[in-house]
């Protein structure tokens, strides 16, 4: 099964790297760019059963404490469709 | 006094911190490699600079698995001298040893260059060579560098002293014009509640003989000898091979 975690940085966080990009974005005439924040993004091939419990704890797990930092960093998981959230 | 480097894949200033624990301290030092479960018995632990796995994921956030780690963890635990250097303060972050995280430096370059550091403690074993106010030149070389805590922790580290050295002007003002990161507070190194771990993103290994520049690094290891010494007399007495501190503990 395949999920997608995307990492990204707490809103009170600066992120000169988003700024930048914005700033370039409105140079090349993007005027509708207000902000950008920039992430991480993880594909996961998971081999076991997510509709059960314990195995999204798991995975819930790996990415609290492993793939994100949650001093500076918030996540979201996306499930197979066939996962009700 | 027996000093450990510890040797991640990626370390790269772990020869130069091996040089001065070993040739200009004259500690009896050694290598220790991340995969390695116990200490050799080391009185005092760096964690040196570099680019431990290559800081995929984020710094330090891989180093922080090595079997090592659990070997520093318990050796801090217990109450002996764990000193971060730029990457090694990454780690100790990564691991919980020490708070915050290191951020993109706000420039988004690398910074490589000498700054001035005003010394905001100088009653801890890692700086007990140092007078309070001091200001020391040392080089920076980092790419993530910028300190963030939550505004509540960050309050908490300020009220209870926890801020070692602050990024300052030459005559020890500190300011934004002297921030070359974008740390909250100026902040460039930090000490843990129980003042035997202490992480800083400069590198006093690189400023601790005049042929370089500056021996104003120095003092953080000569006060970390004195410091082991007045906590083991044993070591004074002795010069031959003393065993660490760990046996005093278990």
């Amino acid at each position: 099964m395949m999920l997608r975690v995307f990492v990204t940085l707490k809103p009170s966080v600066l992120d000169p790297q988003g700024m930048t990009i914005q700033k370039t974005l409105a140079g090349l005439g993007y005027s509708q760019v207000e902000e950008v924040r920039q992430g991480k993004y993880f594909e996961i091939r998971w081999a076991g059963d997510l509709s059960a419990r314990e195995e999204r704890d798991k995975v819930e797990t790996i990415v609290a404490r492993v793939l994100s930092n949650p001093v500076i960093e918030g996540y979201r998981i996306e499930w197979p469709q066939e996962i009700p959230a | 006094m027996k000093t450990g480097v510890v040797v991640f894949p990626g370390s790269n200033c772990d020869h130069d911190t091996y040089h001065v624990l070993k040739h200009v301290l004259g500690t009896d030092a050694r290598f220790i490699w991340h995969g390695d479960a116990h200490l050799h018995d080391c009185d005092v632990i760096v964690l040196p600079g570099g680019f431990s796995y290559g800081d995929y994921l984020r710094t330090g956030a891989i180093a922080r698995f090595s079997p090592v780690m659990q070997a520093v963890k318990e050796f801090a635990r217990r109450g002996g001298f764990v000193l971060g250097i730029c990457n090694g303060f990454q780690i100790l972050q990564e691991a919980g040893l020490l708070p915050g995280a290191m951020l993109r430096n706000r420039g988004l370059k690398f910074i490589c260059r000498p700054v001035d550091l005003r010394a905001e403690r100088t009653d801890l074993a890692f700086t007990r060579a140092y007078e309070p106010g001091q200001v020391l030149r040392m080089p920076i070389a980092h790419n993530e560098g910028s300190f963030y805590v939550s505004p509540e922790e960050l309050n908490h580290l300020e009220r209870n002293g926890r801020v070692v050295l602050r990024y300052s002007s030459p005559s020890g003002e500190v300011c934004d014009a002297a921030n070359p990161n974008g740390s909250l507070n100026n902040i460039a190194a930090l000490i843990n509640e129980e003042g035997n771990v202490m992480g800083m993103m400069p590198h006093p290994e690189r400023a601790s003989e005049l042929c370089l520049g500056s021996e104003d690094g120095k003092g953080i290891f000569v006060s970390l000898l004195k410091a082991v010494e007045s906590k083991n007399p044993r070591i004074q007495e002795s010069k031959n091979g003393p065993r660490g501190l760990s046996f005093l503990n278990s």
